[in-house]
């Protein structure tokens, strides 16, 4: 559905976007994940064709950015970032100009309005003014009028800054099931935002994409580490050599020693079965095992590695 | 086509939805009646013409025209909303044009509404048609000239108050650069060439009622340049 090779921006002497491939297949929702500045709007505004790369070639739904940016944007839905509306008009008023200027025929207009605004439970505001609405309200009129023309792409430019928990529960919410049809692209800095909405992640950080797969796959391939947290009933004096002789275990931490016969050490290893190790470890010394846990490293983890790592 | 249409009826709505715009109208209205009434000395005069009101539409639209352009891009470009307008399925020129109609349609609507002084004269007296009548089209091409070059300006800008304050200048240059004082000190081989630009001089012939062609055509072109630089400047974001 969106293909992009080797799409090159930048800004006066700053490389906003720097030689980033990827590829989405229809009806996945794609979270763009990096800090402020990593080149994720921009990246948006190539796609939208609102601004044109430097080098490199970007396609929506078969047509090129470049040569034909009439028919992408007539593909794609999209809500810049912080949403901007015209406060002036009412809601009904915004989605008909919407409507009309996206040449949708005038006996399906009404249809397709009454449509976006149920999607978006904007019902019991219809009569209101935009520039009377709340900040979260504003943001459904702007997804309501993304969604008008009933668009193959979604371009959803963080969608959810400027609410409020439960505004964004419930955006996040509406992005899922839209996503159940459509290819939505959404960016976001919010980390529980691409795990809570998204099948794949680009994390992109100073223009260039850092890591990609799964919300899982990325936590699990951090580094390939796996910590893991394990107690025993046993004596430290003899539990922590043989931990430490024992293969593939590369750290031990004690976290609690001595106290009552017992001992705790997070080990951090990085063969994924570990735990394994350790149990059968424990069954061979004839140890009490009372706690094994395996904790994979959180996307927030991986996220601060990847973006700060390299400096 | 659809796309010019929608652009144009959206801005045109637009206008109506604040109150400045009947600021502006009330304003703009109180002012010619002004003019009309005291300043032309028309009860003492007793003459039946809108001359003076039309002698002075290229200085009240100094003022008006800049007032009605200046948020026009200036607005959408402060709060982002150009972004989604110029990501439409559209092209620029068709937005650029869509708000040129929209001004020129409220602009339309504001000389209208100065009709009952043309009712009035010809009530009192026997007025020349013709020259009201070119007196109404002249304005509303000096108008439009405004418009053109008000909207590009306010494609300069995110602030309204400077894109106002540049138009009025721009215009105001435009407007009296045929001036005797400015044409004397010009070199010789310019004079012709500034005469020919200067809206005053074009304006004051359709004033007494000849409409020419070559009036048609310089307002046309002027215009056509201004909406070509406000193409040139929205599409410059693509430049880097």
């Amino acid at each position: 559905m969106i293909e992009v090779q080797n799409l090159t921006k930048t800004y006066g002497p700053t490389i906003a976007v720097d030689g980033i491939s990827f590829q989405i297949p229809k009806g996945e929702v794609v979270g763009f994940l990096g800090p402020n500045g990593a080149g994720k709007t921009t990246t948006m505004r190539i796609l939208t064709c609102y601004l044109p790369a430097d080098s490199g070639a970007a396609q929506v739904a078969g047509y090129d950015t470049f040569t034909e940016p009439v028919e992408v944007r007539r593909r794609i839905g999209y809500l810049p970032e912080s949403a901007p509306v015209y406060a002036e008009l009412g809601i009904v008023e915004y989605l008909q100009f919407v409507a009309e200027i996206r040449g949708i025929p005038k006996s399906e207009r009404e249809g397709r309005i009454a449509k976006a605004i149920e999607r978006t439970a904007l019902g019991p505001m219809i009569h209101k003014d935009i520039g009377q609405l709340s900040k979260g309200y504003r943001q459904r009129v702007g997804l309501a009028a993304t969604l008008i023309h009933d668009p193959e792409v979604l371009v959803l430019d963080e969608p959810t800054t400027g609410l409020d928990p439960n505004q964004i529960i419930e955006i996040r919410q509406l992005i899922r099931e839209i996503g159940r049809e459509k290819t939505v692209i959404l960016s976001t800095h919010i980390l529980p935002e691409v795990e809570a909405t998204c099948d794949r992640v680009l994390i992109i950080n100073q223009g260039k994409i850092v890591a990609s797969g799964t919300p899982a796959e990325l936590t699990r391939a951090a580094e390939g580490k796996v910590v893991c947290r394990v107690g025993f009933r046993a004596e430290p004096a003899m539990v922590e050599p043989a931990l430490r002789a024992a293969p593939g275990i590369e750290e031990i931490l004690p976290l609690d020693t001595g106290t009552n016969g017992t001992c705790r050490y997070e080990i951090s290893s990085k063969e994924q079965d570990v735990a394994e190790r350790v149990f059968h470890l424990a069954v061979g010394n004839g140890w009490v095992l009372n706690e094994l846990h395996t904790e994979r490293l959180s996307l927030e983890q991986v996220f601060t590695q990847l973006t700060l790592g390299d400096k | 086509m659809s796309a010019i249409a929608s652009v144009a009826k959206k801005e045109f709505r637009a206008f109506f939805q604040s109150p400045i715009a009947y600021v502006f109208i009330t304003l703009f209205l109180v002012l010619s009646l002004w003019i009309f009434f005291f300043l032309s000395n028309f009860f003492l005069v007793g003459q039946s013409t809108l001359r003076t009101l039309f002698d002075w539409i290229p200085i009240t639209f100094l003022i008006f025209v800049p007032a009605v352009t200046m948020r026009m891009w200036a607005e959408e470009q402060k709060l982002g909303t150009a972004e989604i307008l110029l990501t439409f399925p559209v092209r620029d020129w068709e937005v650029v044009l869509g708000k040129f109609l929209a001004g020129l349609a409220f602009l339309a609507v504001a000389i209208l509404l100065t009709l009952p002084l043309a009712g009035t004269i010809a009530w009192l007296g026997n007025p020349d048609d013709g020259a009201v009548i070119a007196g109404y089209i002249g304005s509303l091409f000096v108008g439009a000239t405004y418009l053109a070059i008000g909207l590009w300006v306010s494609s300069l800008t995110q602030n309204q108050i400077v894109a106002f304050l540049i138009s009025i200048i721009i215009c105001f240059v435009l407007y009296i650069v045929g001036i005797p004082v400015i044409l004397a000190s010009l070199p010789d081989w310019l004079v012709p060439f500034v005469a020919n630009l200067s809206l005053g001089s074009h304006y004051d012939s359709m004033g007494r009622g000849v409409i020419d062609s070559r009036d048609i055509l310089y307002y046309v072109s002027i215009i056509f340049f201004f909406l070509f630089l406000n193409v040139q400047t929205i599409a410059s974001r693509r430049w880097s």
